[in-house]
């Protein structure tokens, strides 16, 4: 059986023949190509998958794809506009907030999620808000200064919404 | 005038890529007409196979091939690094095949492989493979395996020993410890642990019915490595036929450094479908039951010394459990890169370590993060601990006083590191431990400890201070002592660098090394730009793949930054040679005469007389004017064989409480004070540092891989093995002395597993300061909240 879905990722309509078994970041990595979303455990834990369904951080293998059916999802691939960097891509290349790389589209993801309800969040609710994110390079030190920096960024007046804006680096 | 970045916190270069999606990780590769492989891994820690039944697998849609044991003609995987080297210790090796034929060791050990046209059919068609399995009884703990009726895991080892090895003066110890005024004994587990790159495994193998040739992306730390021992010693092709790259690394710590059997599976598999590129990515569980696990040893430690704190004496015997069948240099950790630095940055005279390596039906267990070093520093540091106890002496004043002093370096330790070293010399080169103690005691408030443990009481907590100083053998390593010499691992560990530069003056730099995450295509521009003086921009920098770059042994044991780099600066100065020559042509001048200041080649005293690095590439490319017997272009290739290893070292002092009531441990300051000598790129150090304390953390209060009896991985998903968040650390305080290796030009020693191997440590030995009114002396790790609480509940009863 297959179900035919359409969703709106990164800005363009987008339609999709799917497996009702098939998970949303298998639509994303493998039917659409956007490969900076990751894959790192099977359960649910490491967000590697992150991406925002209708704004909301969503883990997306814990999405199927059919349940995107009308949504709007932001990859990191649309986080950025044309000719320049979004402040969080910034903040974290500025403040070394990653090494490997892998656990970084979800993070930003997830960070956008955060500052997206909270302008000015402590370092404890930057903590607590990327909880469902593993990393295993930074210990997290530069990943909460980068946050607390891109908050800070907004603030002076950048803007984060997700997919249209951001600062050129 | 180009600005220099050497040792400036420069921006990585590769990030632009990776803050935008655009990193290409193994899994992120897709080819033409490629196809899926999916392995089938045995639910029993210890069976024989009996037979395997592919025949409804093989049937069903979408499915292409189904291969076992039997259809795998290359030999086991290679085990490179015998404990004792060839210096005659008897080593009983038994190592993994491709796919297991007649039995298996572990849970997870692979026993068929599927190949089909989706990861989706592949997986599905893994259920409908009938093993007929024998199950046999099972033992996962070291100690226990070497025990009389244990069961048995293989013919040619006896007890399940792989080998029993030892250094040091037996006797001399012996006899230290037996007239010693204080002993102190512990038993002393270093928990097995689940390295957790955030990136599995996973491969692509490509077989070019064209060429004859194979292709693997491989998620590894050491393609080169891999070539040869792929070629060599398991499919038994042509070097030069088998070409490896290494794409993006999500995180490896150790674990991608390995010959692992899915490399020739997908080989295989590609040549039997006619060159369909065949992919395999692992799964989450799949990693934590097929890739290496790191530690696991149980060590009984004796300490002696006098009441005045002179210690005399280090005894230890280990027993370091290796798992069912042997990774690629499994026996070289718990023996060369353990017990020969377990005296530390302490001068103790008298140091006897025995280690019996052993089987169990657990994963094999190899180079995790520091590799022996923390295993070694862990003991040694909490020796230090347990003996200060004893006589009533502050730990740091017993650290202090044992320090080796300053004008004795260079050192050379009792664990026999000098002896054992075949041609080479290796000796503790540097060293100047009592500033960097004095540093890291002042940013933690040392001294109002005491009060700060009072008013901890007044809230219900108990709080405790713990010291880890410190020292690594970092820049592995002379291959006169790793290579074929009684004690390392047969092989070379040299580095390579070439620069070949441009007609325009860009230059690209191919390296033999390969990042995980370091940022090396930054600190070898950062190096190059200076050495050259030209700008980083106009640099890049190429490895990863032994099509292309020069032969290198790859990156693990903290070695680039001395070892890699050095290769790079030799090639540099090679390049500069060669166009200071040129200029002197093009300038009519004597070489003598010219002389190099950045990217400006000027003649001695007619400042005027010049030409830029950029003008002597160009036309040293064209060549139009070239003089008789010099080669065009700018081209060179520099291979580098360090003398010694580098030593980098530190203290780092942790502060936690304990809360009586839950037994909950808070991390609630941790100060690391780290002398890594010169910096090439001082925010990608405290980057390393960073990762590597949250890691050693880990190990000290949380994570545990746990085998049931029957050999079930409990912890087998990231579900149950509690891998640190975010909200779990403090900010962490850094800072640092510099003493500057005299083993490399730049002065620099490695920094990649400097905090994995002081923190765990420093937070075990803060958690058991802070259990102290119980009269609890030692407890093991993970120190969480069970643990702990039950501890506390215990001393409590036999208080009562």
């Amino acid at each position: 059986m297959v179900a035919h879905i359409s969703l709106t990722v990164n800005g363009k309509q987008r339609e999709a023949d799917v497996e009702p078994r098939r998970l949303l970041v298998q639509l994303l990595r493998e039917d659409f190509d956007l490969t900076g979303t990751h894959v790192g455990c099977d359960t649910s834990q490491c967000g590697a998958c992150t991406v925002t369904v209708d704004g909301k951080a969503v883990k997306s293998c814990t999405m199927l794809a059919v349940q995107a059916e009308g949504a709007t999802v932001t990859t990191i691939e649309g986080m950025a506009p044309a000719d320049g960097l979004h402040l969080l891509q910034t903040a974290f290349w500025e403040s070394h907030g990653l090494q490997c790389g892998f656990c970084t589209p979800g993070m930003i993801m997830a960070a956008a999620d955060l500052l997206g309800r909270t302008a000015d969040p402590t370092d404890d609710e930057i903590r607590h808000a990327i909880e469902g994110n593993f990393c295993r390079c930074t210990g997290y030190q530069n990943i909460v200064i980068a946050i607390r920096a891109a908050a800070a960024a907004m603030r002076a007046g950048g803007t984060l919404a997700a997919g249209t804006a951001g600062q050129g680096a | 005038m180009t600005i220099d970045m050497l040792g400036k916190r420069v921006k990585r270069v590769e990030d632009r890529r990776l803050i935008t999606g655009e990193g290409r990780y193994v899994d992120d590769i897709k080819l033409q007409s490629m196809v899926y492989c999916a392995i089938l891994r045995s639910p029993y820690a210890h069976a024989n196979i009996r037979s395997i039944d592919t025949t409804a697998a093989k049937a069903m849609p979408g499915v292409l091939d189904v291969m076992t044991g039997a259809d795998i003609p290359y030999n086991p995987l290679p085990m490179a690094w015998p404990a004792g080297g060839s210096a005659g210790i008897q080593n009983n090796v038994n190592t993994p095949r491709a796919l297991a034929t007649d039995s298996v060791k572990w849970t997870g050990e692979g026993v068929a492989a599927v190949i089909a046209e989706t990861p989706e059919l592949a997986q599905d068609a893994l259920e409908a493979i009938i093993v007929d399995w024998e199950p046999l009884p099972t033992v996962v703990d070291a100690e226990k395996a070497t025990q009389p009726g244990a069961p048995q895991l293989h013919e040619n080892a006896p007890n399940n020993v792989v080998f029993e090895w030892s250094v040091g003066d037996k006797s001399g110890t012996g006899g230290a410890i037996d007239t010693a005024e204080v002993v102190v004994r512990q038993r002393i587990v270093n928990q097995r642990l689940i390295p957790n790159p955030m990136e599995t495994r996973g491969d692509i193998g490509w077989y070019n019915p064209g060429t004859d040739e194979y292709t693997i992306w491989m998620s590894s730390q050491t393609p080169h490595i891999q070539r040869l021992l792929l070629a060599a010693f398991v499919m038994g092709i042509p070097e030069h036929r088998l070409r490896c790259i290494s794409p993006d690394i999500g995180g490896a710590f150790g674990t991608k450094i390995f010959t692992y059997a899915d490399y020739p599976i997908v080989l295989l598999a590609s040549k039997r479908l006619g060159g369909r590129p065949v992919k395999w990515i692992e799964s989450r569980r799949e990693n934590y039951q097929s890739t290496i696990h790191g530690r696991d040893h149980i060590t009984y430690l004796e300490i002696a010394g006098s009441k005045n704190g002179e210690i005399s004496a280090i005894r230890v015997k280990t027993y370091a459990n290796l798992g069912g069948r042997l990774s690629t240099i499994g026996p070289g950790i718990p023996t060369t890169l353990y017990a020969r630095v377990l005296s530390g940055c302490y001068k103790i005279p008298n140091i006897y370590a025995e280690v019996v390596g052993v089987y169990t039906n657990t994963v094999f267990v190899d180079a995790y993060r520091g590799a022996g070093r923390p295993e070694a520093t862990y003991v040694v540091e909490r020796a230090m601990d347990l003996f200060a106890g004893e006589i009533g002496m502050d730990p740091a004043e017993l650290r202090r006083r044992n320090f080796i002093p300053p004008d004795e370096f260079p050192y050379e330790n009792p664990s026999g590191l000098g002896t054992a070293s075949g041609g080479a010399k290796i000796y503790i080169d540097s060293g100047n431990y009592e500033p960097a103690l004095d540093k890291a005691l002042a940013m933690a408030g040392y001294a109002g400890m005491d009060k700060a443990k009072k008013e901890a009481r007044s809230r219900g907590k108990y709080l405790g201070v713990g010291l880890s100083s410190y020292i690594e053998v970092c820049g592995v390593a002379p291959s006169k002592w790793i290579g074929a010499v009684g004690e390392g691992w047969g092989a070379a560990m040299w580095e390579s660098a070439n620069i070949k530069v441009h007609l325009t003056g860009k230059v690209v730099i191919t390296v033999g090394t390969q990042p995980q995450g370091q940022g090396h295509e930054t600190t070898y521009a950062q190096i190059i730009g200076h050495e050259l003086g030209i700008p980083m921009d106009d640099i890049i920098v190429q490895h990863s793949d032994t099509q292309g770059t020069p032969f290198g042994y790859g990156s693990y044991g903290s070695r680039t930054s001395s070892v890699g780099s050095t290769a790079a600066i030799k090639a540099a100065g090679k390049i500069r040679e060669k166009a200071r020559r040129y200029a002197a042509h093009m300038l009519e001048a004597s070489v003598e005469d010219i002389e190099v200041d950045g990217a400006e080649y000027r003649v001695k005293g007619s400042p005027d007389k010049k030409k830029t690095f950029q003008e002597i590439a160009f036309a040293l490319d064209l060549a139009f004017d070239a003089p008789e017997g010099m080669e065009p272009y700018l081209d060179e290739t520099a291979y580098y064989d360090t003398p010694n290893c580098t030593w980098p070292f530190g203290t780092h002092v942790a502060i936690v409480e304990v809360d009586e009531a839950t037994g909950k441990v808070e991390l609630v300051k941790y100060v690391a004070v780290d002398d890594v000598g010169n910096k090439i790129n001082p925010m990608i150090v405290d980057g390393q540092l960073h990762g590597g304390i949250a890691q050693g953390v880990g190990q000290a209060l949380w994570e545990g891989a746990v085998y049931g009896d029957d050999g079930q991985l409990l912890s087998g998903s990231m579900l149950d093995y509690a891998l640190p968040r975010a909200s779990w650390f403090p900010h962490l305080e850094l800072d640092e002395t510099v003493t500057p290796s005299p083993v490399n030009p730049i002065g620099v020693k490695g920094v990649g597993e400097a905090g994995a191997i002081a923190s765990t440590a420093a937070v075990a030995n803060a958690v058991n300061d802070a259990l102290k009114p119980f009269g609890i002396r030692h407890l093991d790790m993970p120190l969480t909240p069970q643990t702990v609480w039950k501890a506390m509940q215990a001393a409590k009863g036999a208080q009562a």
